[in-house]
């Protein structure tokens, strides 16, 4: 009771708890799309290739406007996202290793514009980490209103257009004969995962923003067969991963809520492999071990 | 009026010409096959056809019109290799898919829809296996269910890529009955097909393509022997007894 | 020694061990393997400090190849199991060990220099002053030795074992009927890998270690199609950016690692776009030019196969070219210059004709 208590009136465990749930709500979403579209490392790569826009973004317009810092993350992120389009297209580079270039070259001159602006805002960039490494702690209201509003939006776009990102993301080419415009559908698709890539910066950070994209949409697919279902559980378990992960780090220990949210994550996608029920390898074992156990009998 | 009209088609990747300067008639209301070996550019023919891929130089024509003007009265049949049969999704959801290019932006698929998608499951006889997911299917039953996703287009000209490539003889017959009825009912359907043998009884024309149009007709004055060998080279000594 | 030689050493020993891993790294198409072992080998390397009570060299490197490998199998494990497809599978694999790591590092290292930053980011400015010493003998830095024997172990690795990586990485059935285990091979070069990020991670930071590991082996898969060469053009594109980026940094007193990444993303822009034969403007010029001869002998491949039939005399009007090849007026108009100059066809009135000439060319393209 005393922490559900302290959850709803705490300030700095409410902020965090929420935004670590609506990060899992979105992450969950859109990166199910991702994971199906077998892009479960442009996530990686494009939150990587965020950091010389916040870097801009910091120099430009300083710490008062944190939008203008999620714009700029946005950017480069498009950018960064651009660039590896024009490597596949015009050479014979494989995926995997232009998202490894594009996300070291982005992030690499990142840290070069992170030393300039150490040099000369010394001591006033200090919130400009936790923007990068995340630090869900110290979260205050203003970013989690921003992070809802953001998610609220890329989620009513999902809704609306459910069918249209579905049909791309099984059939591409059956997509565009009945003239759904496939590129345009998928670049929005990318806008969306942008977005929540945003979202997740100022809370798990870069590195870890990989799982909270991947983890759901993997633990999710083991306990169904329907992409409306797979969306709502990947939902789910991005959302109890935030609030699971939230609650330990707060509460228990100094562990930073990323890794712990992560670690969580991690835990549940192992079990989903196991023992989901649409997929769960242990079933399938066991069926297979009484089919010829029966078979044994004859 | 044709139901195809293409004129003068050259398609080429990197400058690698795989179509040239095709030019073939397919009347309305027949079964077509498209035949030839492998990398003849069977599967280009049909893309091109559907603005799928960039023309080089060329005209179609479909029920007498460019085809974005009559893309809803088109259905498409691709490879059933070109999508990942593990797709969180079952067999009557891909079938209505078959009716988003009419539903058009953020509309869903009704009751309306929802019965007709059914309707076309029972037409391939894949009814009892609506809610089961695809990557439970055999390859014949998924390519049912493709099928079954064409008609849902309720198309007048169907285009199908290789409908009949690695399925089983229950398939076999159930698609050649579908296709019947469609032509029963007048609509076109234009396949790339690869068995020789089946070719004559299944379809009522065909064109032979390898990169170029070899010869195209009814079977008595365009699938001869000399044609084919044009086709195939020499590789047809076994195939025509 | 001096600071500055220091540095350069460690730079370019650093770029030279990590580019030798890149080439079969890239070519196996396991570039991201790479990102994903730069962080996993985390809870490794805090797990080999743990033991050791301390930063000691090497239970760091025993730990840290360990969970290289044991990220290595893991996503094995999951993409064999067919729930999840492999790129997922990486994806998930090395933020839970990096989670892991953050949290071992938290537990057991708090008041150490173990932070987030220095993992990513590198320190290679403090390299030079971690000296290794013999007796009185200052040696120069400790990093730069570390290196330097990593490029040995790596260079003995792919000079003792070119010829199975070679056939293992183009045909692995070949190379198991040959009798080289393609997943030894693999592990080995993976633990390779896990090893040299490791040594690269406490110079350069754990990002520079994968831009020096992918960035200069894609760079040369572009300028050649020579495993032998690509090597080489690695190990100087490696090094050379090490150099050159260590002396921007100096010049404007930023990161060395950041600028040392930065300088390997403009040369891969510059060979991307201007690469002698797959850049981006040879592909243009080459289309170019192409593209008025293609024209012409589609022209002539058009001529020909209406020749002698019933709709000759429409099908060669010049006005069809634009009604029913759907060519723009000066793509029509470049198609008749182009075979008029080469001789393939002549003009009368509207009507085009085909010379013997462009005859011979057309049926010769039609069957190449």
């Amino acid at each position: 009771m005393n922490l559900f208590h302290e959850l709803l009136f705490d300030y700095t465990l409410r902020n965090v708890a929420l935004g670590c749930m609506i990060l899992g709500t979105v992450s969950g979403v859109l990166g199910s799309f991702a994971v199906l579209r077998r892009q479960g490392l442009l996530g990686d790569a494009l939150a990587h290739a965020a950091l010389p826009g916040v870097c801009f973004a910091f120099i430009l317009t300083g710490l008062k406007t944190p939008i203008a810092l999620l714009i700029g993350a946005a950017l480069s992120g498009w950018i960064g996202m651009l660039s590896i389009n024009q490597i596949l297209k015009r050479s014979r580079i494989d995926s995997g290793a232009a998202l490894g270039t594009i996300l070291t070259v982005f992030f690499g001159f990142g840290v070069v514009l992170l030393t300039v602006i150490q040099k000369s805002y010394a001591g006033k960039q200090a919130g400009l980490d936790k923007f990068l490494f995340g630090q869900a702690a110290g979260l205050v209201a203003e970013q989690v209103l921003t992070m809802a509003i953001l998610s609220i939006i890329a989620l009513t776009v999902v809704v609306l257009l459910f069918k249209e990102f579905k049909v791309i993301s099984f059939d591409p080419e059956f997509a565009q004969s009945i003239s759904i415009p496939t590129h345009v559908v998928a670049n929005m698709l990318s806008a969306l995962l942008l977005i929540s890539i945003v979202v997740g910066l100022n809370t798990v950070g870069v590195v870890l923003m990989s799982a909270m994209l991947v983890g759901p949409a993997a633990a999710a697919r083991q306990w169904t067969n329907s992409l409306k279902k797979m969306l709502l559980i990947a939902a789910s378990i991005g959302t109890i991963s935030g609030l699971t992960g939230a609650l330990i780090s707060v509460l228990g220990t100094k562990i930073p809520t990323g890794p712990v949210i992560v670690i969580v994550l991690s835990l549940i996608v192992l079990l989903s492999v196991l023992f989901g029920s649409a997929r769960g390898v242990v079933w399938e074992s066991l069926r297979r071990r009484k089919r010829r156990f029966v078979e044994g009998q004859r | 009026m044709n139901a195809v009209e293409i004129r003068d088609l050259t398609v080429a990747y990197d400058e690698n010409p795989v179509l040239w300067d095709v030019d073939l008639d397919i009347p309305m209301s027949t079964l077509f096959a498209i035949i030839g070996p492998n990398g003849a550019g069977k599967s280009t023919l049909i893309k091109a056809a559907l603005d799928l891929i960039p023309r080089a130089a060329g005209t179609v024509r479909i029920l007498g019109k460019p085809y974005r003007e009559v893309r809803k009265k088109v259905g498409y049949v691709p490879q059933r290799g070109s999508v990942d049969w593990d797709f969180p999704t079952d067999a009557l959801d891909v079938v209505l898919m078959g009716t988003y290019g009419r539903l058009g932006w953020i509309r869903k698929p009704g009751r309306a829809e929802h019965e007709l998608a059914m309707h076309c499951l029972e037409t391939v006889g894949m009814a009892d296996f609506a809610h089961r997911q695809i990557s439970q299917l055999s390859g014949g039953q998924q390519q049912r269910v493709f099928l079954a996703r064409a008609l849902a287009q309720e198309a007048e000209l169907y285009f199908m890529d290789e409908p009949f490539a690695g399925v089983d003889a229950t398939t076999e017959r159930a698609i050649i009955d579908v296709l019947r009825e469609l032509r029963a009912k007048g609509k076109t359907v234009v396949a790339v097909h690869h068995d020789l043998e089946s070719a004559p009884t299944y379809f009522d024309r065909v064109a032979l393509l390898n990169v170029r149009m070899i010869a195209t007709g009814d079977f008595e004055t365009a699938f001869t022997q000399e044609n084919l060998v044009k086709t195939y080279g020499g590789r047809i000594a076994v195939l025509a007894k | 020694m001096s600071v500055v030689l220091g540095i350069a050493l460690v730079a370019v020993a650093t770029s030279s061990a990590c580019a030798l891993c890149g080439v079969f790294l890239v070519l196996r198409r396991l570039a991201m393997m790479a990102d994903a072992i730069s962080h996993s080998i985390l809870p490794g390397l805090v797990a080999g400090y743990v033991l050791a009570q301390g930063p000691n060299l090497l239970t760091g490197f025993v730990g840290a190849a360990a969970s290289g490998l044991l990220t290595v199998v893991l996503v094995e494990a999951l993409t064999k199991s067919r729930r999840v497809k492999e790129d997922a599978a990486i994806g998930i694999v090395f933020p839970a060990l990096f989670a892991l790591g953050v949290f071992l590092v938290t537990k057991f290292f708090d008041n150490l220099h173990l932070d987030a930053d220095a993992i990513l980011f590198g320190v290679i400015e403090y390299s030079p002053f971690d000296e290794f010493k013999l007796g009185s003998l200052m040696l120069g830095p400790k990093s730069f030795w570390v290196m330097l024997g990593l490029f040995v172990v790596n260079a003995m690795f792919m000079t003792t074992f070119f010829k199975e990586l070679k056939v293992s990485t183009f045909d692995p059935e070949l190379s198991k009927a040959l009798g080289f285990s393609p997943s030894l091979i693999h592990y080995s070069l993976m633990a390779l890998v896990a090893v040299t990020t490791v040594g690269a991670f406490s110079a350069v930071g754990a990002i520079l270690a994968v831009a020096l590991i992918i960035v200069p082996a894609v760079t040369a898969s572009l300028l050649t199609y020579r495993l032998k060469q690509m090597v080489a053009i690695s190990l100087v594109i490696g090094a050379t950016c090490g150099l050159v980026g260590f002396w921007l940094a100096t010049l404007v007193d930023v990161s060395i690692s950041g600028m040392i990444a930065t300088t390997l993303g403009a040369v891969f822009l510059l060979v991307f776009l201007f690469a002698p034969n797959r850049g981006v403007v040879a592909q243009i010029i080459r289309r170019r030019r192409q593209s008025a001869r293609f024209l012409a002998e589609m022209l002539a491949v058009h001529l020909d196969s209406h020749e002698g039939t019933s709709d000759e005399d429409e099908e060669s009007r010049i006005g069809h070219l634009i009604t029913e090849m759907e060519w723009a007026e000066p793509q029509a108009d470049a198609a008749i210059a182009t075979s008029t100059n080469l001789g393939w066809i002549v003009q009368t009135g509207d009507r085009l004709q085909l010379t013997s000439e462009g005859r011979r060319i057309a049926q010769s393209v039609r069957n190449r």
